[in-house]
Parts: C-alpha cells; structure tokens; sequence
C-alpha cells in the first residue's frame, strides 16, 4: 500500500526535510525542491493562518499538523485553538465551527496573531463565522464541494458567497476540497464517506506545499497513528500527498510561500501547549522534591489533559486518582499530601469553587497543596472552552475566613512548566495549598519551548520532622505540630510513620505552637495573623520592568497569560515611535517586595485584562494606586494592535 | 479476574495489615489515650465505642504511628482528638476522600474512619458510596444516633418518619437511609452492625472488620442521651432485646428471639421472611454465609428491620467478600511502570519528547 503511494511525492521530498535547513543535508534537498517547482517563491517574515471547519473536519489535527511540521522547521510560532464545547454540535451550523489559528514567523513572537493572512473554510458556516476577523486581500480557501443550497441556507447566507461578491476583497481559491479528495481516494477499497473524511489531509498537503513546510513529520505522524488500519493510512497519506501535488500543478496558487527559520536562543527545542508543560513541571516537581505525585482529579475542560497526561507516567512515581467530585478529588490530594506526598489537584473555575472548602483546610491544617485552576468563561458553566482570567479574585478570597492563599501564574505554554515547580517550590517549603492559575489560552495554546537541562532546575528537596522539637520544663521531649520555622513561619511537616511524633491536627483552630485545639479570642486573633504573615513574608523575585528607552511615562501591567498579546503590543508602539514600559506579575499573591516602587516610578498604569478588572482591584485596595484598566471577557485573547491603539491612548492622555 | 488484576504482584491475597508495621512492645489502652480531655456530654454512646476501640487495638500489635484516624464534621468525629496516633479532624463529609488519598499513597498505614450518620449519609454521602464502591483500605466506624447532635437536635437522614425535631416540628417527612441496605447496594465488601452498649459484639465486630481486606462498612447504633435518648432501646433492654435483635452468625441458620423460636426463611417471592420456627420448620431456615458473592441475600437481611419499632434488627456481619483493595491496585499499577521502565525514569527524555530541534 504504502509503496503505491510514495510515487505521488514530489521527488525531492520524498526524503523529506530532517531538522532545519541550513544545517544538515537535508536542506540541500528542500533547495532543490523549490527548483523543481516552477512558480515564483515569495519570501515572507510572518503568516498568520486559520484553519476552520465543522467540528467533525479535523481542524485541530490539521492545525496540530502544521504547527509540529512549522516547529521543527525552525520558525518561532504561537497557536490558538478555539473550538466549541459541544463535541459534535450539529454539523454545519455557526456554533459547530471549529478553528485552528498559527502564527509563524523568522523572527520571536509572542501572540498567535490579530487577523489571518489566510483562511481555509471547510465550509459556509466556517467562512460566515470568521470572515469577521479577516482583512482584506487575505488569502481565502474554500472547500466548494460544502457550499450547498441547504449548507448555505444552515449558515445564514441568502446567496453563495463565492459567487455574489461577498468575497471580492480577497484572494479566493474556490477548491472542490471533497471531491477531489475522493478522487484522489478511489483506487481505495472505501466507502465515499470514509473518503471523503480524508479531505483534511488534502487541505494539510495544499497549505504545506504553500508554506513549504517539511512533510517526513506528518507522514511519519500518520504511520504511528494508523499503524493497526493500513487503508485508512493510504488514504491519508494519499489524500495529503494529493493536496501537496495539487498546490504543485494549479494555477490557482501563483505564488508559494517561504518563512525563514527564526533566530531563536541557542539550545534544543520542543514544541509545547501549556497544559503538557504543565504536566511536565508536575512530574519534574516530583523528582525535584523526591515525594512521590499524588493528583486527585475529576474530569472538566479544560484542566483534563493534565489528568490524561499525569496518569501516563505512572513510572516517575506518579499516582492519578480519578475521583468521584471536584470535592474529592482535591481531598484525597490534600490526604495524600498529610501523608508526604505531593498532593496536587487540577481544575477550571465551577471546579474551584467546590473546592473552597478543602483548600480552607488545607490553611488550616499547613499541608502542602497544588491547586491548579485552569480558567475558563465564567460564571457558572461559563464558557468551558474559552478562555478568561476571571478567577482571580476566586483564587484570592474564595474560602471562609481569613484564608490566605499564594497565588503564582504563568505567562506562556512552556512558562507552564516553571511556574508549576514555582508552585510545588512554595507549597513545600511553607506549608500552604497554592494556586496556580493557568487559563484555556495557556492550556491548549502552544509555542517553542527551548528546553531546560535537568541539572539546572532547582532542587526542592523537602525534608520531613524526625524528633520532638521542645523540651518541656521537667526536661521531657515533645512534638508541637505548630512550632515555626522562624524564617518561614512554616510549622513541622510530620507525616504518619514517624514515631515518637503522633499527633491530631484539624479544621478548628489551634494553640499557637502545640497545635491543640483553642477557642482564646487572643490566640486566634494572634494564629490569624500569624497565617497571614506566613504568606506574606514568602520570598518570590522582584517585579522586571521592560523600558528599554528609559523614557516611558506609562506601565502596562500585565499577568498569566495576556504577557504574549501586551508585549507584542508594546513593541508595536515601540515601533512606532513611542515610550512604553511593560511588567508583568508572576506571583499574584504575595505581590513582589518592589511592586509598589515600580508602580510608583510610572506616571499612569495601564491594566489590560480578561476579566473586569481583577487584578486593577487588588493594586487599588493595596497601593492605594489609581490604575487603568483596560477588560474584554470575549473568550479570545486580546490582539495585539487593539491593545496598542489602547497603550497609544493612555500615553497620549498623560 | 480481569487482565489488569491478575499480572498485579502480590494479588490476589494480601492479608489486610500485612504491609502496617508491628511492634514488639506490649500494648495497652492506655497508651492509646491522649492528655486530651473529653469533650462529649456525660452519658454519651461515644464513650464506649472509644473504650472498645482504644481496648481493642493493642491485640493487632500495630506500631502506633502507624495509625491513623481521620473524621469528618459532628459530635463523632472528635474522635481522632482522644486517639494517641495520628489523626486528622478534617471537614463535614469529606473525610473518606481525604483518607483515601492517603490510604492509596501510603500502603504502610491503618487508616481509620471516624463519622456519623448526617457527616456520611447527608452532606458526604458521595464520598461514602464511592470509598465502598472502590474498595479502598479504610476501616469505616458509622457511628449512628439518628439524630444531629453537634448543632443541637436537628433529624438526620437515618430518623424515623415523622420524627419531631427543632426543624421539624411538625414531624420529618423523609424517608430514612438504612445504612447497610445502602452500603450493600454500594456494593461494599464488609458491611457490619454493631451497638455501643455490646462492648463484646462491638470488639468482635471491629477485630472481623480490620482483617477485611478494602473497606470496611461498620454500623454502630450509638445512644444520643441529650438529643434522641433511648433511640436503640428496644435492642438494648432485657425485656425486647432478644426479641428484636437477630444475631448473624456466619455458617449459622438465622433464628432469634426467645429460645430461638423465630428464624428467617426465603419467601416465594425471593425476599426473606421472618416467621415462626416451630411452624415453618427448622430446614426452611436460611443460613447466613457472609461470603457470598452475591450481596442479594445480605440486602433482604437488612430490609427486615422495621425503621420505626426496630422489629427484627440484624447485628453482626451481613457481608464480607474478597475483592483486590483500591489501594493494592493503584500502588501496583505504579510498580508495573517503575518496573517495566527497568528502575529508570529519565526527566530529561520525558520533557524533550519525540521532536526535538536544534538551534546553534
């Protein structure tokens, strides 16, 4: 089978591109590929694409596809998954649209891109849904075959967009994606339908061909994952293949495009979403610390690829326990954790909210604990795929009491990684459940992630009590469950097996130091505020400031995952002329030692965020500082040039 | 057996505290007891049930900090303050989420549940069927007054109908739980009642349920002398006690009350029956086998009681089956990997992945 296909390969890629160009053989050969290939090769420093389709097209595989092959390219890239929360909704329709958005680029990025260079519509409902976003002369790639009356119609279109001028702005390519796909398939023993669910891999070879992308990735992808059905990977290999020689021989397609590699930091490189970086930290954090994971989970989106990712590497001492509630699942996490384990739990907003309660415990009782919140729309059922930095506040002061919780974010996809051993590095040394607030951006969004040496990562070593730690005055030993660390304020962590050091801990409040249960109005007020200076005194590194004209008169304070769309935007005002400063806060709770001298040193702060101004709130309430906000809650990230008209604006009127 | 359960090391068969440390030392209860004082009120059940526990527990011969007693929320639940082991006084309800996840992580431990009927029918209802379901190594002690004590006399969701109550003054219109009925029909390996007044059947009951491997479901009917006393009256006094307390003893006909002049018989319609001995005829009596696979049987058993007049109430075991622990699974399923990964785990290759690219 497999060799019936390979003639269909253009000759100097059937070898395929290995690596980059430019450093090994391989490049000569995709050199002289672009000889073979008698059209005109455009140079371009960044492209934006859209892949978008029904639910059931395969637009995040495909988008997958093209941003592995793009990676390993060398181009530095960013990605944007949107998709509805429906797993089928009815095909065809406007909320059944799926969408796949890649930027790539010769140069560092650092968003997935504003508005698509090029748009692949699968079908009506995908063109109505994101022509919107679409500048004009965009190239735009319709699948014909899907342009039906009733298709149409189920759209929303009173004529055929193709055809009535709604398209006269753009570059149309009107291709009969299916058809040719099932013809390309026909020396196939299958039905028209399996045939016709290659057209993906059709559309994946035309846009590799455009782009110039290396193939050996998505074959060698296809073989692994249709190893055990060998028609069905013909097929796709074929319907790739075709899609690839149809780009070659059209005349619709004038031009084929090139995106150098970029000139990234020397290393080795991987292509990573948050939530798989995430993951990685949680494992890494395991062998940092040398305690065993233990991830006490319940399934909702869009936190559950940590537990799918987690419960695979059983091998580095990891334990997953699907549990029966969110409830549960952070319980037997905070158990495991009283029993020396590193206790962590994953979830998105409603999730959080019902584990409040256990968290408060957690305070309570001073166990380590990860918490990690994925943020998605909210409130309630929200939005569940799409994404909002609107559990902010929730992770600040959602618990019963004076509950103090740190608070760390990440920034990026692979800043996943760090920020989850920033959170075990916490959680461990002070005793505390910590929140780590990740979002569906970060979670289903990828990048290039250069790749840490194990050697450099911190060591987190954790050590647990082995003896009594106070001599009463008749000379004998005892064990206080609640004497501190006088540095940290962390008490002893004393785990079940240890002899000599039995002890009762609990929800109700505790005699400072022997941790025996105490109702004295001075006692709480002082445990109170000894809880509170725990967290407070945690050491977490100064604030960086990004000025690099020194002039700037405004900050654009930034957190978690809008780091990407505010730096692109302060390069673009940068570009234009303008003084802007960027900062961006990492640890949420407690805030870095110089935030308030930074702040201070701007005339105006400028706070962008996906929420209706969280974070603006607490630098108010605590700095008594009259930030900006600038809020969307629209599911999407922001674009960096509407942000920068904003920045523009806020300069302007200082 | 399933594939996953057979290639487990070690299973089927590990004796329940098999991997829990022992000592040597000579134990008494009194090394159980803690300075704490306790805080229940004069006359309370929990007392005898925290003698019979702290009494009963040096036989196992476990080393002490090996022990660990985890409660929820409510009056039972300060148990762990009095218990000298470790022990967590956790939140309402949830206590068997938190214990099974440090049962799981830590094979090397006895851990214990301490709750009532409202911390683990009510608000932790959940927690409770699943933790049966799983069959994770808990030793369960239901501490059940049918009432709630700890926010002043509220009915519980085990109350008769009709119970008049501060929230319910004109009497409670739910229909109570019968904690076996629904522990069986959780499937729960061990399932057992008991009464805090039978310190004998009481310490029989706990030495049956801590050799059970996976969870074990104990019922203990406890007297709430402040808020619903002489709940369990008629199995307690001379003059009913035998008359209403059906004794299950496995391998045993069923039959009970004065000289044993009633029994259980199967009825035609498959449920059980309770009915005069010398009429039925002593071959029709059903004879109790806790290990039968089947928990049909040990449900009709514990349908016979009547909610309302406690008529006909079995105590003892109703079910004990093997079946691997949750707990045994998940540390195998771990060894598997660590084993088939040849002891090596490497960060390095985990993170990097499969495609991985150089820049110079």
């Amino acid at each position: 089978m497999q060799r019936r296909v390979a003639p269909l390969l253009p000759p100097a890629y059937e070898g395929a591109v290995v690596g980059r160009p430019g450093n090994d053989p391989a490049s000569d050969r995709s050199r002289s590929a672009r000889q073979h290939v008698s059209k005109q090769v455009v140079q371009l420093d960044r492209v934006i694409i859209r892949f978008a389709g029904d639910s059931g097209d395969g637009m995040q595989l495909t988008g997958d596809r093209f941003t592995s092959s793009t990676a390993m390219f060398g181009n530095d890239l960013s990605t944007l998954p949107d998709f509805p929360a429906e797993i089928r909704a009815p095909a065809g329709t406007l909320p059944g649209v799926s969408a796949f958005q890649l930027h790539f680029a010769d140069h560092d990025i650092m968003t997935p891109g504003d508005a698509p260079n090029v748009l692949v519509a699968m079908n009506p409902a995908a063109l109505k849904v994101n022509l919107t976003d679409l500048p004009r002369g965009a190239d735009v790639i319709v699948n014909t075959d899907e342009f039906t009356p009733r298709a149409l119609t189920k759209a929303g279109f009173a004529s055929n967009p193709i055809e009535d001028g709604t398209l006269e702005s753009y570059a149309v390519h009107a291709i009969p994606l299916t058809s040719m796909t099932v013809e390309a398939l026909k020396v196939f023993d299958m039905g028209k339908k399996d045939a016709e669910r290659a057209k993906n891999m059709f559309a994946l070879g035309l846009l590799s061909w455009l782009y110039h992308r290396p193939t050996d990735g998505t074959i060698s992808y296809l073989r692994t994952k249709f190893a055990k059905s060998p028609t069905i990977l013909a097929a796709n290999l074929a319907a790739f293949e075709a899609g690839w020689s149809f780009g070659e021989t059209t005349e619709d397609f004038a031009v084929q495009y090139e995106v150098k590699p970029a000139h990234l930091p020397q290393g080795k490189y991987r292509n990573i979403s948050g939530n798989l970086a995430l993951s990685y930290g949680l494992v890494a954090a395991g062998q940092l610390t040398g305690l065993p994971v233990f991830l006490g989970s319940y399934p909702i989106t869009p936190a559950s690829d940590i537990l799918h990712e987690l419960s695979k590497h059983k091998k580095f001492g990891v334990t997953t326990f699907q549990a029966e509630d969110e409830i549960a699942g952070v319980g037997a996490a905070l158990g495991a954790a009283y029993g020396g384990a590193l206790g962590v739990t994953t979830t998105s907003g409603p999730g959080l909210a019902l584990k409040s309660e256990t968290i408060g415990l957690a305070v309570a009782l001073e166990l380590p604990l990860v918490v990690i919140d994925v943020q998605r729309g909210g409130p309630s059922t929200g939005l569940p795929t799409k994404t909002e930095q609107s559990d902010l506040l929730q992770a600040m002061f959602g618990r019963n009491g004076e509950a103090p919780v740190p608070i760390v974010a990440p920034r990026s996809p692979s800043d996943c990684f760090h920020a989850a051993l920033e959170a075990a590095r916490i959680a461990t040394t002070y005793r505390t459940p910590v929140l780590l607030l990740s979002d569906g951006y970060l979670a289903n969004g990828s990048e290039p992630w250069r790749l840490p040496e194990v050697a450099e990562l911190p060591d987190l070593t954790v050590a647990f009590a082995t003896e009594a730690n106070q001599t009463m005055p008749d000379g004998s030993q005892q064990f206080w469950p609640y004497l501190r660390d006088p540095q940290t304020l962390a008490r002893p962590w004393a785990v079940p097996g240890t002899p000599g050091l039995e002890h009762r801990i609990g929800g109700l409040e505790k005699a400072d130091g022997t941790g025996e249960i105490s109702y004295d109005p001075t006692n709480h007020d002082h445990m109170v505020r000894l809880r509170q200076a725990k967290i407070t005194g945690i050491t977490v590194p100064d604030l960086e400031v990004e000025d690099p004209d020194a002039a700037a008169r405004v900050l654009v304070l930034g957190w978690g995952s809008t780091y990407g769309p505010i730096g692109a935007a302060c390069r673009r005002v940068r570009a234009d002329g303008g003084s802007i400063a960027q900062a961006h806060l990492r640890h949420l709770n407690p805030f870095p030692a110089n935030t308030e001298a930074v702040l201070r040193s701007y005339e105006r702060v400028l706070i962008p965020e996906m929420n209706l101004g969280q974070l603006a709130l607490l630098v108010r309430g605590r700095y008594l500082i009259d930030a900006v906000g600038y809020n969307q809650v629209r599911g999407l990230p922001f674009k960096a040039e509407e942000l920068a008209g904003v920045i523009k604006d806020v300069i302007s009127n200082v | 057996m399933s594939e996953a359960l057979s290639h487990s090391p070690g299973l089927p068969g590990l004796p329940a505290l098999s991997l829990v440390p022992k000592t040597d030392a000579k134990q008494s209860a009194k090394e159980f007891k803690t300075d704490q004082e306790v805080r229940w009120c004069p006359g309370c059940g929990d007392y005898a049930i925290l003698a019979a526990v702290q009494s009963f527990l040096p036989e196992l011969g476990l080393r002490r900090e090996n022990i660990v007693f985890v409660s929820g929320i409510g009056c039972s639940s300060r148990f762990p303050y009095y218990m000298n082991t470790y022990g967590v006084h956790s939140i309402h309800g949830r206590a068997p989420a938190i214990a099974t996840g440090l049962s799981v992580s830590r094979p090397d431990l006895s851990v214990w549940v301490v709750t009532g009927d409202g911390d683990s029918l009510s608000i932790g209802g959940n927690h409770l069927i699943h933790a049966l379901r799983r069959n994770v190594n808990l030793k369960i002690l239901l501490f059940n007054n049918r009432i709630y004590g700890l926010t002043k006399g509220q009915y519980s969701p085990t109350s008769e109908v009709g119970k008049i109550t501060k929230s319910t003054p004109m009497g409670s219109l739910d229909n109570p739980f019968n904690p076996v009925s629904l522990a069986l029909g959780a499937e729960a390996t061990f399932v057992a009642r008991t009464i805090d007044s039978d310190r004998k059947h009481l310490t029989e009951t706990l030495r049956a349920a801590v050799n059970h491997r996976g969870t074990s479901l104990i019922e203990i009917y406890q007297n709430c002398n402040i808020f619903n006393d002489g709940a369990f009256d008629p199995l307690k006094e001379s003059a009913t006690r035998d008359d209403v307390t059906i004794r299950l003893v496995h391998g045993q006909p069923i039959r009970f009350g004065v000289d044993g002049s009633r029994g259980v018989v199967r009825a035609d319609d498959g449920s059980l029956q309770v009915v005069d001995v010398a009429q039925a005829g002593e071959d029709r009596l059903v004879v109790h086998d806790a290990h039968a696979e089947d928990p049909s049987v040990a449900f009709a058993l514990s349908r016979l009681s009547d909610p309302m007049t406690l008529a006909n109430t079995p105590i003892g075991v109703f079910r004990d089956v093997d079946r691997p622990s949750y707990d045994e699974l998940a540390v195998a399923q771990v060894a598997r990997a660590k084993e088939a990964a040849g002891g090596t785990a490497d960060l390095a290759a985990l993170i990097a992945g499969g495609d991985t690219w150089q820049v110079d």
